[in-house]
């Protein structure tokens, strides 16, 4: 039976949602209509966006450069008259221009590490759950193996024998964090390829691979794009631990973890060293959580209470 | 097959299981640390090259990569860790004696406050679910989820004992006063992930058929809660415990180093950072198989209490 757009009769769900059904919306239309309803995790996409523009648009405007050392005004309190709005540290840099700058690379190891998580969680969990079996048992193992081991201890073994470089940071926390993406992907994997779209492309005679590529990583875009965004604060809390201890990004390069472990040095003295690069840190972090919180919420509907 | 003797031979097959793992912890961590560039005798002084061979001679590090690797595990095998490259007149396992004992009290204190408290915060906000006691206690998780450990600390320090001077900045006598804060700031993004996941597993349970039989049959609120609602919304936050175990010791590392305690972690960065192999092995090897138990140990406790498990039926 189909409906026709002038038929006076509406529908009271209709009308309670104030949709036309025979409009149609996606379910991609509706998680994201549940995305708006959650003001936390609006209010958290809009300060997140304010401070990923400033990391990039900041340093271009601030008139410091992050290495300049001040030596008229070191450890010198936030201040307008002095130029340095933000404060600077025990050898005269700019707090404000060297936090942003700072933020460029925790933010930028974030996104790669994730995107290479992803890459190898993807793949890994979709091989693993398509094909099942012996296969899926040996590959879930090895996760579980992999699992029981002190991941951070092995991030720190691995930038030990990559002597800190900075790509190398990426990949390695990258590749000791997919394992929780591809316990997900695999679960999602093995409920989707028996549904009939996949039985139906088999019958067609996709091969495995297609069916994989076209049907089944598509489908796992809603609990990938939650994971991501819970995983991108994850790594950058990882890249911050790391830089922390020393172990991380090098001078004359930054990042929050590193400029928090600086200013926890003076802050006695400086007390702003430490609270500018670690509001930022914290508030980028909550809201990256907000955010994914409110993507699980509305991404995935039977999690919601 | 009775329910004891399934539970023994799954015990025991759980526990062949962990072989692998032990193996390959040790296995990744040797070959890591030897591939890693530079040597622990690379110092700012230009050793002579006798001497340096003559190190290397001692320490074996002259010889093929495989058979050290082979002499490594059977080091191992009789729980010999071997004699530190920097700390010249200890060994591994005095090192790690000496300092897992203050490791073990500030993560086992730790982890005992998370579970008190991250439990009776989760089951707080549940009952109240939707209300504003329930957002503020969550939104005060979630900051504790997102602040890291290290940017806490330094505060707690300049607060508490540096303005108002009531707890050490530092340091470890085995007082109280000096377990305060390392304790406190280790367990905080712990009891965060404990409230919010007993919250979730609290509201599922309390919309369950059985927690509605109960209220039907007139039980007080409290009952309902305490005998039939608790034990299966406490289950999530025990297999959470091995995880939690994980990130406790990574936090360790750095609360140590913030309040200069002489635990594990401490060592574990200095000899990271002096590329002393043997002690930087040693560590991971203890921690990890630290892990590698309390795992074990968490999935018995969780079998043991989940009725839904049972081990006389093949799987």
């Amino acid at each position: 039976m189909t409906k026709s757009t002038d038929s006076p009769v509406i529908d009271p769900f209709e009308a309670a949602l104030g949709v036309h059904a025979d409009k149609g919306r996606s379910p991609w239309e509706d998680a994201w209509h549940r995305l708006l309803k959650n003001r936390a995790a609006v209010y958290s996409a809009f300060i997140m966006g304010t401070i990923i523009l400033l990391v990039l648009l900041g340093p271009l405007v601030v008139s410091w450069e992050s290495d300049f050392t001040d030596w008229d005004f070191t450890s010198s309190p936030p201040s307008f008259s002095s130029g340095h709005w933000l404060g600077t540290d025990a050898v005269g840099r700019d707090i404000l221009v060297r936090t942003l700058e700072g933020g460029r690379i925790s933010l930028l190891v974030g996104l790669v590490a994730t995107l290479v998580s992803l890459i190898i969680g993807v793949g890994y969990g979709a091989i693993a759950g398509y094909f099942g079996g012996t296969a899926d048992r040996i590959m879930m193992r090895i996760v579980d193996i992999i699992y029981a081991l002190p991941f951070l201890f092995f991030v720190i073994l691995l930038m030990m024998v990559f002597e800190r470089n900075i790509v190398l940071i990426f990949v390695a926390i990258g590749a000791v964090n997919w394992l929780d993406m591809a316990r997900i992907v695999r679960g999602q994997t093995l409920s989707i390829k028996n549904m009939e779209f996949v039985e139906a492309a088999r019958s067609c005679g996709v091969a495995p691979w297609g069916i994989i590529q076209r049907h089944i990583i598509p489908n796992l875009m809603g609990v990938v794009i939650v994971y991501v965004t819970l995983t991108i604060p994850q790594i950058i809390l990882v890249e911050s631990f790391l830089s922390f201890l020393g172990l991380g990004v090098q001078e004359p390069m930054s990042s929050w973890g590193a400029l928090v472990s600086d200013g926890a040095q003076d802050m006695e003295s400086a007390p702003w060293t430490l609270i500018v690069p670690a509001v930022f840190l914290t508030v980028t972090l909550y809201c990256f959580n907000y955010i994914g919180d409110g993507l699980r919420d509305a991404l995935d509907p039977k999690d919601r209470l | 097959m009775t329910q004891d003797s399934g539970m023994l031979k799954h015990t025991l097959r759980r526990l062949l299981g962990l072989l692998p793992t032990l193996l390959m912890l040790i296995t990744v961590t040797f070959f890591m640390m030897r591939m890693a560039p530079g040597g622990p005798f690379d110092s700012e002084k230009l050793l002579p090259a006798e001497i340096e061979a003559n190190l290397n001679a001692k320490y074996h590090l002259d010889e093929p990569l495989l058979r050290q690797y082979f002499r490594y595990m059977g080091q191992i095998a009789v729980l010999d860790f071997g004699p530190s490259f920097q700390y010249k007149d200890w060994s591994v396992n005095e090192l790690i004696a000496q300092s897992y004992p203050v490791s073990l009290t500030v993560g086992g204190l730790a982890m005992l406050l998370a579970f008190v408290l991250g439990t009776t915060l989760g089951i707080a906000a549940a009952l109240r679910q939707n209300t504003r006691v329930d957002y503020s206690l969550m939104g005060i998780a979630m900051l504790g989820i997102s602040v890291p450990n290290f940017v806490i600390a330094p505060i707690l320090i300049l607060l508490l004992a540096v303005y108002a001077g009531w707890l050490p900045a530092g340091g470890w006598d085995w007082g109280i006063a000096s377990m305060v804060l390392p304790v406190v700031t280790l367990a905080l993004p712990v009891t965060a992930y404990i409230a919010r996941l007993t919250r979730g597993s609290m509201i599922e349970v309390l919309h369950s058929n059985f927690i509605r039989t109960a209220r039907a049959k007139g039980l007080p609120e409290s009952v309902v809660i305490r005998r039939h609602a608790l034990k299966p919304a406490i289950l999530p936050v025990i297999s959470f415990m091995g995880p939690a175990t994980a990130g406790l010791i990574s936090g360790s590392v750095v609360i140590e180093r913030i309040f200069s305690l002489p635990g594990l972690g401490s060592y574990f960065v200095t000899g990271a950072l002096n590329r002393d192999y043997t002690l930087v092995m040693g560590v991971v090897i203890f921690y990890g198989v630290l892990i590698i138990l309390l795992n074990f140990l968490v999935d018995l406790i969780y079998a043991w209490l989940n009725p839904k498990i049972r081990y006389d039926e093949k799987y």
